[in-house]
């Protein structure tokens, strides 16, 4: 018996796996993470689980309201992170769409306010859009320049960038305050509307929704079958290769940062033009960040990202429902979507590897011994 | 024949119509669903006050409510507002500044329903007459505060610790927003009256809630020399850091006396059942909610919490004697002869009661010896600048 033991069990790489099999552990683990769920909550709080999941539902899609603003936050989370994920493709890890999102929140605000009586409406709205998407795509391009010049750390300077916007808006937050000392803007132009984006099939909340439904298609496009989105997959995954096939890197890197940073400025009108008509340092409510986590479970695939973005926003939706339906804390339901999060990223490790167990010694090797 | 059977129906249209308002009579109690909006959930202070309010208003009433924590000052109080009147609530409230302008937009929206909003300034010049304004006048509750505050300095003072000179004290502020001044201002002109060389700093922190800072700015007052603090901020930031210093705090929104029991000496807060239950009564019977409700001392409004065990002996008598001038009027907390600008009597002062971009005075707020605060817009807008206080800071 000198032999090494073997371990209770070893982890193997798996080949790609079918993808009703991969599909497969994935409900599985939604299921085993409501299971749990269900199970802390009547612990913790003694209310009827099911009715805990019927609210969550409500809570998305309760009313017809309900259900617009559903897919509003839907677009507005979906389109951030199609807006990371070219830069996350060619492994650049873009985590400042929080501050890309701000600036060119600010850049519409900025346009709102100063052009108010000045020019046409018509005028002010172009301005904004152009403003809007350059300021995102300035404040993506100065880490890209410093990235493709000098191979500075991207992670960095990317969340760098995050504060300079944040400390900007605080900035002009109190320059544009209304009234004095209240640290508000307010709602921008409230009764004259103008810079306000307008409403399409006089809805509210369908102008963010069709913007996003564009744009996915056109990054789908884009990042499969353009030559741009072929050259983002290669300096992905070797810059060496990238530079031998004569592709330059450092054009990419800036090209692809620009678009990254324009989308996510565009996020920024919307927000500000369209839904909110104010910014507030906390208009990209971190959004910027969770987007990165729907983007990477999503597989950098810009429509697998609607699924993705669908399952954030509808639990924190349902969660918001939760804690105003049983008077329970917001802390609770964000526990709840942590629990679930925590399977769902779970589960995409059984997806690429698989585990072993010891085999019980055969019989025959017994006697061999 | 003819005529007869018009006279009859004449009078049965007459019958029917007086059946009609009859009925209209009966229908006039309407059944009141409210529905609540809160910045924060219970664990700020400032929400904590409200969401308490609400609840025991509604208990006592009897009404169905909804209650909506947690919703940020943007699209999604607009939101918020229009959920609930799509439930059915036909009494809104918001109880966050920053919710206001989102708020008027849903009032534009559901006529029918009743909006209000705590410290807001825009109701008297919206014109919609579903939306409403409320707020207290909590400079009176802060001058008792500072009544206390003062008659701990002069035991300070009495028992040597501190020399008169030495009696200053500090505040931890938000914004230098009107309310925070007229706020500040109440409390100071409040020690002052009993403590004459009372002196004052005031720090800002760039925002409603931050414990970090308004520790920090709490800190950074102890270390300048100041002995007694106080604050008009949401956090436990200002009274954990006096605990910790053994420093005396005036604190604001509810006793913190728990969790400071060493040095906590009296609480100001404003208690909002009464102006719930004042419009939540209108709406059920029907009537109309003042466009700008402002509760006082006398509706039970302004509150001070009971004096902690640091107070200094002699306290209560001096804050229920001040009270009683208050109410009766002999007593104005802004009375111009109390206090200098830069070193002149205040004669004549132009407030910005009406919110505009351009932020100038509208109002002559200066009248019979005393500055009107909160008498043309519930919101305070007494924002001079006294003699006798140090704004170290006013970035924000």
């Amino acid at each position: 018996m000198n032999k090494a033991k073997d371990p209770l069990f070893h982890i193997v790489k798996r080949d790609a796996l079918p993808w009703y099999k991969s599909l497969g552990i994935r409900l599985i683990a939604i299921l085993a993470a409501l299971i749990v769920c269900a199970v802390v909550t009547t612990i913790l709080t003694g209310i009827n689980p099911i009715q805990v999941y019927v609210s969550i539902f409500l809570g998305a899609f309760g009313t017809a309201r309900k259900t617009w603003i559903t897919f509003q936050n839907i677009a507005i989370l979906l389109l951030i992170s199609l807006a990371l994920t070219p830069a996350f493709r060619m492994r650049f890890w873009n985590i400042g769409g929080e501050g890309q999102v701000l600036i060119g929140g600010l850049a519409a605000a900025v346009c709102m306010i100063t052009l108010a009586d000045k020019v046409p409406n018509v005028v002010v709205i172009l301005l904004m859009i152009v403003c809007s998407l350059g300021a995102g795509a300035i404040w993506g391009l100065i880490p890209a320049f410093f990235k493709a010049k000098w191979n500075t750390n991207e992670t960095l300077s990317t969340l760098m960038m995050n504060y300079i916007a944040t400390q900007l808006v605080a900035f002009y937050t109190i320059v544009w305050e209304m009234p004095k000392g209240s640290g508000k803007i307010g709602i921008i132009n409230q009764n004259t509307n103008v810079g306000w984006l307008p409403e399409i099939g006089g809805s509210k909340y369908l102008l963010s929704i069709v913007v996003a439904v564009l744009v996915t298609v056109l990054m789908y496009i884009y990042l499969t079958y353009s030559k741009h989105g072929y050259e983002i997959e290669v300096v992905g995954e070797s810059e060496r290769t990238a530079r031998y096939v004569g592709i330059k890197v450092e054009k990419v890197i800036i090209r692809t940062m620009l678009l990254s940073g324009a989308i996510c400025g565009l996020v920024g009108l919307l927000l500000v033009g369209g839904i909110n008509h104010t910014v507030t340092t906390t208009i990209a409510n971190g959004q910027g960040f969770t987007a990165v986590l729907v983007s990477w479970m999503a597989k950098f695939n810009p429509f697998t990202m609607i699924a993705t973005s669908f399952l954030i926003i509808f639990l924190n939706r349902g969660a918001s429902e939760i804690s105003t339906t049983f008077g329970l804390n917001q802390s609770f339901a964000d526990i709840l979507t942590g629990i679930i999060l925590f399977f769902i990223i779970g589960c995409e490790f059984f997806i690429a590897y698989q585990i072993h167990f010891r085999k019980k010694p055969e019989r025959r090797m017994i006697v061999n011994d | 024949m003819k005529k007869c059977v018009k006279l009859i129906a004449a009078a049965s249209v007459i019958a029917t119509l007086g059946a009609c308002t009859g009925v209209a009579v009966n229908a006039e109690e309407t059944t009141v669903k409210a529905g609540f909006i809160f910045l924060h959930d219970e664990n700020s202070t400032y929400d904590l006050n409200f969401i308490n309010a609400a609840k025991e208003a509604c208990e006592k009433m009897g009404i169905e409510y909804v209650a909506k924590t947690g919703i940020p000052e943007g699209q999604e109080a607009y939101d918020a507002a229009c959920e609930l009147a799509d439930q059915g609530c036909n009494f809104v409230f918001a109880d966050s500044f920053g919710h206001e302008d989102y708020i008027i937009e849903a009032a534009k929206e559901f006529p029918d329903v009743q909006f209000c909003h705590a410290t807001g300034t825009k109701a008297h010049t919206e014109g919609l007459d579903n939306f409403h304004n409320a707020f207290a006048s909590i400079y009176e509750g802060r001058y008792l505060a500072g009544v206390a505050a003062g008659m701990k300095l002069n035991e300070m003072i009495a028992d040597g610790t501190i020399t008169e000179d030495q009696a200053k004290m500090g505040y931890v502020g938000a914004y230098t927003y009107a309310e925070v001044i007229s706020g500040y201002t109440s409390y100071f002109l409040g020690a002052r009256s009993v403590c004459p060389t009372a002196t004052m700093e005031v720090t800002f922190t760039g925002s409603w809630y931050d414990e970090t800072a308004e520790k920090e700015g709490a800190n950074k007052l102890i270390e300048d020399g100041c002995v007694l603090i106080s604050q008009h901020a949401d956090s436990m930031g200002a009274p954990t850091a006096c605990e910790t210093a053994g420093v005396p705090d005036v604190s604001y929104n509810g006793s913190t006396e728990s969790a400071c029991p060493e040095t906590f000496l009296v609480s100001s807060r404003i208690n909002w059942e009464p102006y719930f239950e004042y419009a939540m009564g209108c709406v059920a019977s029907g009537d109309a909610i003042d466009t700008d409700w402002t509760g006082n001392l006398e509706t039970g409004s302004v509150e001070l919490t009971s004096l902690g065990k640091t107070a200094a002996e002699g306290t209560q008598e001096a804050i229920d004697d001040t009270k009683a001038k208050l109410e009766s009027g002999e007593l104005h907390v802004f009375d111009t002869s109390t206090f200098t600008v830069d070193g002149k009597a205040l004669e004549s002062y132009m407030a910005d009661v009406d919110t505009d971009a351009d932020y100038e005075g509208d109002h002559e707020a200066v009248s019979d010896g005393y500055f009107h605060e909160s008498e043309f817009r519930s919101a305070p807008y007494f924002d001079v600048k006294i003699d006798g206080i140090d704004l170290l800071d006013t970035a924000f």
